[in-house]
């Protein structure tokens, strides 16, 4: 039987682990190989590390954390946050990542989707969403608004229409992001994700919100994700991984607990 | 030495990255000569088969494999490495190497989890794998352990031929092959310290055959 997966998530600039709430605010919070050494000691399923870097030394620092995670750590992790060609891509599958996930790069052109999973395979291609409220309408019947950069500008797409676009285009697995519930901690936005799941049959992994054990229980009971990202709950040492794995695994959610 | 088979489907850099971790000697080649010199080869892949198969082919490593496998040189097939030891791949409706007589099946959409939800397919994620028959791979993995898999087509191989299977929404076949020419549709490279193990215990097979001669 398939295990749910948790997936801590790393966002690195210039090179150092860092944390924002609300895409505002960063503040460096440690070293990111040592961190994710660290979480595969503790049993995390996959890890994901998003370059949240602007400059193109930055970039360089960051393919070079990708390497040195590679040659440690013998679990599967992504990277994104500034892959907007195949070239891109191939540059982080080279430096040693299983997947590349792909966010506002594909808004702007979606054949990066298909042009991914042609080059490399589908299982490589993780289509990132960043999803916000919004009224009803009937441009956005969902109520649920695809948006990028962090959240600032609105992309007039529904989510489930871009979802069901980006499993049409051969992504293989979507990263479902709810912008209103990132850095909150009042739990993920089941809603979305139920809606999310039902509307594809690839993988979905529920993200943003994540405040305790029972919030990730509910995704995968409730929202039906395939994996569910975290971040702070674990990145401030309130829980450790196989604590989050055992309180969702008494609830009769298949986990992996032996590493 | 171990030889990584170079091809330009494969997950050659992952696998060696392992090897290298473990301390085991590894090269990446796609030398005939090398091969033949190497203790074992692993044959690796990502992506299609039947891309995997143009590029084996186009380089006649094709005929190369099938002839060290034919001299019992060992070999551990992974994932798409796996698929195309059969005879045939639903994928791209690719004839494969026919080494191990059997197929290669898209997972059928109407199986369906225990609480009737219809599988997700590729199949991603960590499951565990329970073996039909003692296999000097698994040697010291608890059988509670779980490997990595990331995959949309499935090894269907002769019964005769399967070595262990794992559960989503029905039993595939996820080991299959023979002593000393195994096949396995998971990561061992990607599954933590079971997946480590496992290419351990083939490196360790791989010295004993090579004394044994």
């Amino acid at each position: 039987m398939l295990s749910k997966r948790i997936i801590p998530c790393l966002d690195v600039r210039n090179g150092k682990l860092t944390k924002g709430v609300k895409f505002q605010g960063n503040v460096d919070i440690g070293d990111p190989v040592e961190t994710a050494r660290m979480y595969y000691e503790q049993g995390a399923d996959e890890i994901v590390f998003y370059d949240i870097t602007a400059s193109s030394e930055g970039r360089g620092i960051f393919l070079d954390v990708v390497e040195r995670v590679a040659s440690q750590i013998f679990i599967p992790f992504s990277v994104g946050g500034g892959i907007n060609s195949v070239a891109d891509m191939r540059a982080v599958l080279l430096a040693g990542a299983e997947k590349v996930s792909v966010n506002s790069g594909a808004v702007k052109n979606p054949d990066i989707i298909s042009e991914g999973a042609s080059a490399f395979g589908a299982q490589c291609v993780v289509l990132g969403m960043d999803v916000k409220r919004v009224d009803k309408s009937e441009k956005i019947p969902s109520g649920f608004e695809v948006v990028i950069h962090g959240g600032r500008k609105y992309t007039g797409m529904d989510a489930i229409e871009w979802a069901k676009t980006g499993e049409a285009l051969g992504a293989g697995e979507i990263c479902l992001n709810s912008i209103d519930a990132d850095g909150t901690k009042d739990g993920y936005d089941l809603e979305l994700t139920r809606k999310v799941t039902k509307s594809v049959r690839i993988p979905v992994i529920a993200s943003g919100g994540a405040g305790n054990p029972q919030h990730m229980a509910d995704a995968f009971t409730q929202g039906k994700a395939s994996a569910a990202l975290i971040a702070s709950i674990v990145h401030y040492g309130e829980y450790t991984i196989r604590q989050l794995k055992e309180h969702i695994a008494a609830q009769g959610v298949p986990m992996r607990t032996t590493w | 030495m171990l030889a990584i088979l170079d091809y330009k489907a494969g997950n050659q850099t992952s696998v060696r990255r392992a090897l290298d971790h473990l301390g085991i000697e590894n090269r990446i080649t796609a030398d005939p000569d090398l091969l033949s010199a190497a203790d074992g080869i692993i044959f690796p892949g990502v992506g299609a088969a039947g891309q995997a198969m143009d590029e084996l082919s186009s380089g006649g490593l094709d005929e190369v494999l099938k002839s060290l496998i034919w001299q019992e040189k060992p070999l551990l097939g992974i994932c798409v490495g796996c698929q195309i030891l059969l005879d045939y791949c639903e994928e791209n409706d690719t004839r494969t190497l026919a080494v191990i007589p059997g197929e290669c099946r898209l997972f059928n959409p109407a199986w369906a989890e225990e609480d009737g939800t219809p599988i997700r397919v590729p199949h991603m994620g960590w499951n565990r794998v329970a073996l039909k028959n003692g296999c000097a791979l698994f040697n010291d993995i608890p059988p509670e352990a779980e490997f990595y898999f990331v995959h949309s087509y499935h090894p269907a191989p002769r019964p005769e031929f399967v070595i262990g299977v794992t559960m989503y929404g029905e039993n595939f076949c996820s080991v299959h092959g023979r002593t000393g020419l195994w096949a396995v549709q998971f990561h061992p490279e990607k599954s933590g310290k079971p997946g480590l193990k496992l290419l351990q215990n083939f490196h360790a097979y791989c010295l004993e055959a090579r004394h044994a001669q």
